[in-house]
């Protein structure tokens, strides 16, 4: 049986104890949430935290707010399936609840949290994979080696963002809370995350997630097209997330990142400044997918072919543009 | 906090309270099999890749096997021996066995729990519902027709209705 390393569990009341355990144990202690990212993780010892910190039992976490800009506010223990059953989120963030309901499977969904899912490790063919698999060719870079299988020449780690709500969430410029042992700050989703398989956060260790916060819905039309081998339980191998604002028909600014093409969801750069001043015709779709090619640095690491995941990035953009019409 | 070593619990299975002593790092799956012996739900992949292990935790259906135990503690846990009226089949055990919808038997007790929480949500499902809400149990025998179709028959059943199973289900077209 896979069986889970021994620890010892931790289940702080609110999000100051919970950190100040943390801190109290270092990089021996981990937290988690729904754990259907940390456990699968530390069964196949790639994660060894001898402390887990749970966030169960933290209330402050659990609730979904309208703001009085309209805007939502959710606590990163909020459910995945707690998002897809939310009316008014289904009403106005049909994007990021789409993004929601294309994670794993409703059993797995009834789980897993948002801020797990903001926070997922990132993945790899030659890190997933138990720990004799990996002791049996020797262990990578990102955990207990120092090769990578995928990029041998590469001083780095190639391991690939596959969360399907960071695209949506970094295309939206929602923003995140952290609290660490200074005090709470504020980011933009996007500066949250680092191109590296290993150091992939920009946050501390110790820094808890607690709240994300969406955008007024208004003035902009967001979408997310996933791809991946089956309809249920596989991970994005390609994650296109895209927000259009809008002056009448005329793009005002576009945002479109690419989740599952890098370790992090990069931005479409020249897709976005191809839309720029201009109306979503069809030729214009055309082309700002066609810029999408480039950006998409896909490796041989995840399921699907590396070369068509590439060559497909283009029509996925486009579908993403056009879902946004 | 809980140190390693063993501790004392009580867990609600099944309507039934049970006091146990269980390594504090054991999964709800490895507690209820090796500590509680509620040998029914079964152990596939252990890593959340295709719900043997379904169990309901306040009636909301989830994977044992990614439950650390002692989170479970407190709360009403639902097996598939807790499904039985005593002697009496569910009726969706009772279409599952009726309809061949069980053949080697080891998705049966994730797929039945899942589908549990499912009639009791919605009492007409559509055939795309019952698809979508078992996406996350994998049946490598069946090929899911007759699953779906024994929880039709299931829910007919539950909503009163005569409901017998179509022929061509039980001799072939
Ligand atoms: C079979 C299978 C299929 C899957 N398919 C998908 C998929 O298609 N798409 C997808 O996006 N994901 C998928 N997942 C991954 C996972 O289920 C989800 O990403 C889920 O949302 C993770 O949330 P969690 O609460 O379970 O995270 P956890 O496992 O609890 O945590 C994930 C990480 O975040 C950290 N963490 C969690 N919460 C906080 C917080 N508030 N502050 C600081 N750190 C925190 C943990 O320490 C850990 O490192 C799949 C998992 C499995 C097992
Ligand atoms: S990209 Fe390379 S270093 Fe990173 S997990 Fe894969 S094999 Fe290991
Ligand atoms: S054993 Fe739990 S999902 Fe496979
Ligand atoms: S009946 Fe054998 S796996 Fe479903």
């Amino acid at each position: 049986m896979l069986r889970l390393p021994t620890f010892t569990f931790h289940r702080p009341k609110t999000a100051a104890e919970a950190v100040r355990i943390k801190c109290d144990h270092g990089n021996e202690a981990m937290y988690v949430a729904g754990g259907t990212d940390l456990y699968p993780n530390m069964k196949r010892r790639q994660q060894t935290p001898t402390h887990v910190v749970s966030l169960g039992e933290i209330g402050e976490l659990r609730s979904i707010d309208v703001r009085k800009d309209g805007g939502v506010s959710l606590g990163a223990m909020v459910l995945l399936s707690q998002i897809e059953a939310h009316p008014y989120l289904r009403q106005h963030y049909p994007a990021f609840v789409h993004a929601v309901a294309e994670i794993s499977t409703p059993l797995l969904r009834n789980m897993g949290t948002i801020g797990g899912n903001l926070l997922l490790d990132t993945r790899c063919t030659y890190y997933d994979q138990t720990h004799e698999w990996r002791e049996s060719i020797d262990f990578c870079m990102k955990k207990d080696g120092a090769i990578c299988w995928v990029a041998p020449g590469s001083p780095r780690c190639w391991a690939v963002q596959s969360s399907d709500t960071v695209p949506v969430v970094c295309a939206l410029e929602a923003t995140v809370d952290l609290v660490g042992p200074q005090g709470a700050r504020s980011l933009v989703a996007g500066e949250l995350y680092r191109d590296d398989g290993i150091q992939y956060l920009t946050k501390k260790p110790e820094e808890l997630l607690t709240r994300l916060h969406l955008p007024a819905p208004g003035g902009w039309q967001a979408s997310y097209v996933k791809l991946r081998r089956r309809g249920t339980f596989d991970f994005p191998v390609l994650g296109v997330g895209a927000c259009l604002w809008m002056s009448g028909k005329t793009i005002t600014k576009a945002n479109v990142r690419l989740g599952g093409a890098g370790s992090y969801a990069i931005p479409a750069a020249e897709t976005e400044k191809a839309l720029v001043g201009r109306e979503l015709t069809d030729e214009v779709i055309a082309a700002a997918g066609a810029l999408a090619m480039k950006p998409a640095r896909t490796m041989d690491n995840t399921d699907l072919d590396v070369y068509w995941r590439r060559k497909v990035a283009p029509v996925y953009v486009a579908r993403a543009l056009q879902a946004c019409r | 906090m809980t140190d390693p070593g063993k501790v004392l619990a009580t867990f609600f299975v099944n309507g039934e309270r049970h006091e146990c002593a269980f390594a504090p790092h054991k999964t709800l799956l490895e507690v209820l099999r090796e500590d509680l012996q509620l040998t029914g739900t079964k152990h596939g992949c252990e890593l959340g890749e295709c719900g043997a292990c379904t169990v309901q935790i306040d009636g909301v259906p989830v994977l044992s096997c990614l439950v650390v135990a002692l989170e479970a503690v407190g709360k009403q846990i639902r097996t598939v021996e807790g499904l039985a009226d005593g002697p009496t089949l569910h009726p969706l055990q009772e279409t599952f066995a009726d309809l061949g919808a069980a053949q080697c038997g080891y998705c049966t007790p994730g797929v039945l729990m899942t589908a549990e929480a499912l009639l009791r949500r919605d009492r007409c499902p559509s055939r795309d519902t019952i698809k979508q809400c078992l996406a996350g149990n994998l049946c490598r025998c069946t090929g899911y027709l007759k699953i779906f179709e024994a929880v039709e028959l299931a829910a007919a059943r539950l909503r009163g209705e005569p409901a017998e199973p179509r022929k061509e289900t039980i001799h072939g077209s």
